[in-house]
């Protein structure tokens, strides 16, 4: 039988303040990020013009900028380099259809010596920008109360279940500080992989807390803090596979997967990482610091 | 037969199942594109198969809004929408694209998908003209002419932003008529105005059929018009009773020409005469055939994509999805051994339940619907894991084989439900939007993990106790 982890004994209880603190710092890295930077809102949200163009050969993005300069188009602009491409993009609130974009097309066409075709086209008016992140707000609303529901009701305890939910959103934070570090665009598929990265987050955590309602039938005379160590170094080794096998997905979808689904990928790398952190060294002390006070 | 033969007929049947439907598909799909473009512009694409959503084949996505506003005030909300999605349906089928999935979204939203086009001006234009043809007198009286000369040697437009007149021109015309332009005339040409009557006896709701005519002389396209018969007998007697005045032929608010009306003109056909083009000339046919729209609609959201990109995303996405789930494959082979290749099988037949179910919903596989077709099958290898980490608690307790494997499952069970319907509650949230990729994803995680949970479950159950049958003594995990 090969194993990864053979019978672990480390005390996580013991060691919850370092946890505490190291999200705690991760926790105010992601809001100084947020409040400094702030998030790159796709224009899925912001509404806008997004162009990708692919020259025939390969051209400077100087060139590209100055002639967008040259017709007054204020854009930001992303070089795919090995594919003399590039994704241009015009956000903000665009009345008209195809304006921005005629824009954008006749400030192309001034580029000496190379052709382009063009790639992609988005126009988000912006009353679907609007409804489009009404709509996501809702989703990622709904289905954290949903969560905390369904836990608080097969747990049959309050306590278990929103210390689920904060590792959930600990970790939907923490991937959303990873964007903003590095400064990726949201948009709905970002949204999806935040709700992805929730279901996992929960996920963990409920084999564990299922783990824990089963030894506490069978131990009842154990202290908590005792319990839950069992509990996490039991459960240790399934968690760490099934994290490696959905990393493994996921580091090969990042590498490999293409420019389109880069920013998902990414997403969900830190996800699953943080996923597991949080399960293990967060959302279970979180339960004994709470049901220890609570008994005393 | 026992209860286990029962199960495993089950698998097998629904195996069976799954690869008949999954036939036409596949059938579909390894026809080459030009069979395909075909078979779709005569109506015989297959019912029951799997779409690649516009992402992945390349396209077009519109959203169009109706304004409301400027819809009649008897009219239903609900009918307008319906009869537009009609219309609209009726101008692109005439246009010859084949599938193009429209669908209300929304109060007043309608979504158009145009697969294979990436140039959509035409389409555009054919969807976004509303076609409202108005027959109107014109009216010739002295304040009408005042008003007229006064609008054409203005140096702004006598219409505010909203289309209102702007005050000086209101209070200038003559009670119950309107103010109109005229289609523009040659480069350079001031642009010219008729004051038209209110009241509209015609309308193009009458009309039968329309088709573009060319004139002999200059081969000048125009669009000849045919009324069904009671606005053949409308036209009539309209014309009947206003010989000698000018009849204007309105078009979407613009005036197209204004003939006068010689005789009465029965038989019930007119000709449109003005500067088209013969592109412009042949789409106005089209949209005059289909029928004029309630209200104009704007287009709010459009996404294209180009084939190449949509090929190129599609190689890498499948590439990469494949070694993802080889390695995944491999590992739990050399980790679990025996335990690991009954977990790949489930996984594969999970594979095969879920594309063969999406053929049979003919949902629409999207580039974050791969995505979530591997979350799903990460999540049915998790089950396993959990289900095999117990066996080897229970084999590492020194029970027998035979207590080994109810007892695994019976454990495990609890944790995998709670764990499938909790990300089962984030991922049906999604369903909320609409269409496009983000639903895509939802589908498929919605139906994987479903699939999933009987996969990995149900099936590798039925396979090791079958193979305990045999074997009562060895299990390999």
């Amino acid at each position: 039988m090969i194993r990864i982890l053979h019978k672990t004994n480390i005390n996580f209880v013991k060691l919850r303040y370092v946890f505490f603190a190291i999200s705690g710092l991760v926790t105010l890295t992601g809001i100084a990020s947020l409040a400094i930077k702030g998030v790159n809102l796709g224009l899925d949200f912001t509404g806008g013009t997004m162009m990708q163009v692919k020259f025939d050969k390969p051209v400077p993005i100087g060139a590209v900028r100055s002639a967008l300069d040259a017709a007054k188009v204020e854009a930001s602009i992303q070089s795919f380099e090995d594919e003399n491409a590039f994704a241009i993009k015009v956000k903000g609130t665009q009345e008209n259809v195809n304006q921005k974009a005629d824009e954008i097309i006749g400030a192309l066409k001034t580029i000496k010596d190379a052709s382009f075709t063009e790639e992609k086209r988005d126009y988000v008016g912006p009353v679907v920008g609007r409804d489009l992140a009404k709509k996501a707000l809702f989703a990622i609303i709904l289905s954290m109360f949903g969560i905390i529901v369904y836990v608080a009701f097969r747990f049959s305890n309050p306590v278990w279940g929103t210390a689920g939910v904060i590792g959930l959103l600990h970790d939907v934070f923490v991937a959303l500080t990873a964007m903003s570090l590095t400064n990726r665009e949201i948009d709905l598929v970002i949204v999806a992989a935040f709700l992805t990265i929730a279901g996992y987050s929960i996920n963990d955590t409920i084999v564990i807390f299922d783990r824990m309602r089963e030894n506490m039938r069978n131990f009842p005379k154990m202290p908590l803090a005792e319990l839950i160590n069992l509990s996490v170094n039991e459960t240790l080794s399934r968690t760490i596979i099934t994290t490696m096998t959905v990393f493994i997905t996921v580091l090969v979808l990042f590498l490999f997967g293409g420019s389109a689904i880069n920013n998902f990928a990414f997403c969900m790398l830190i996800g699953t990482v943080t996923g597991v952190y949080s399960t293990v060294a967060l959302c279970t002390p979180m339960v004994y610091q709470w049901e220890r006070r609570s008994h005393k | 037969m026992n209860k286990l033969h029962w199960k495993i007929g089950a698998i097998l049947g629904l195996l069976i199942l799954s690869f008949w439907l999954l036939y036409p598909t596949v059938e579909w799909y390894t026809k080459t594109p030009d069979e395909r473009a075909k078979l779709e512009a005569v109506r015989m694409r297959p019912k029951r198969i799997l779409n690649l959503g516009l992402d992945l084949r390349g396209g077009t996505h519109l959203l169009l809004e109706l304004d409301v506003e400027k819809l009649g005030k008897k009219e239903q909300l609900n009918d307008a929408m319906s009869r537009a999605i009609e219309i609209i349906r009726n101008r692109i089928d005439q246009y010859g694209v084949g599938e193009t999935p429209i669908s209300r979204q929304g109060e007043r939203w309608i979504s158009v998908d145009l697969p294979g086009i990436s140039n959509t001006e035409e389409a555009e234009n054919l969807i976004g003209k509303t076609a409202l043809l108005e027959f109107r007198l014109v009216n010739t009286s002295e304040a009408a002419q005042a008003v007229v000369s006064k609008a054409e040697n203005m140096d702004g437009s006598p219409f505010n932003k909203d289309g209102s007149l702007i005050p000086e021109i209101a209070k200038m015309m003559p009670k119950n008529t309107i103010l109109c332009k005229a289609a523009a005339g040659e480069e350079g040409d001031r642009a010219r105005y008729y004051v038209l009557d209110a009241t509209v006896p015609v309308t193009g709701a009458y009309l039968e059929s329309a088709r573009v005519e060319t004139d002999r002389q200059f081969g000048t396209p125009s669009i000849g018009f045919t009324f069904n018969k009671e606005g053949g007998r409308l036209f009539d007697q309209f014309t009947g009773a206003n010989v000698g005045k000018y009849l204007a032929i309105v078009l979407d608010g613009v005036v197209h020409s204004a003939p006068v009306i010689k005789t009465r003109i029965s038989g019930g056909s007119g000709v449109i005469e003005g500067q088209f083009t013969m592109q412009e000339a042949r789409d106005l046919a089209i949209v005059l055939r289909a029928g004029a729209l309630p209200a104009p609609v704007n287009i709010i959201e459009k996404r294209v994509v180009g084939p190449g990109l949509g090929e190129d995303s599609i190689r890498k996405g499948l590439r990469a999805s494949l070694a993802a789930f080889l390695l995944v494959v491999l590992f739990m082979i050399v980790y679990y051994k025996g335990g690991g290749f009954i977990a790949d099988v489930a996984l594969a037949l999970n594979f095969v339940f879920l594309i063969a179910a999406m053929s049979y919903f003919n949902a629409t596989l999207t580039l974050p619907g791969i995505a979530g077709m591997i979350l799903s099958l990460a999540m049915a290898i998790d089950a396993n894991v959990l289900i095999l980490e117990r066996m080897r608690e229970e084999m590492g307790l020194g029970k027998p084989v035979a207590m080994v494997v109810p007892m695994g499952y019976d454990k495990a069970w609890s944790a995998i439900l709670d764990s499938n319907v909790t990300t089962w509650i984030a991922s049906i949230f999604l369903f909320q939007f609409g269409s496009g990729p983000v639903k895509g994803f939802a589908v498929t995680l919605t139906i994987g993990l479903l699939i999933g949970m009987f996969t990995s479950v149900f099936v590798t159950r039925a396979i090791y106790e079958f193979w305990l049958t045999s074997n009562p003594k060895e299990l390999s995990i």
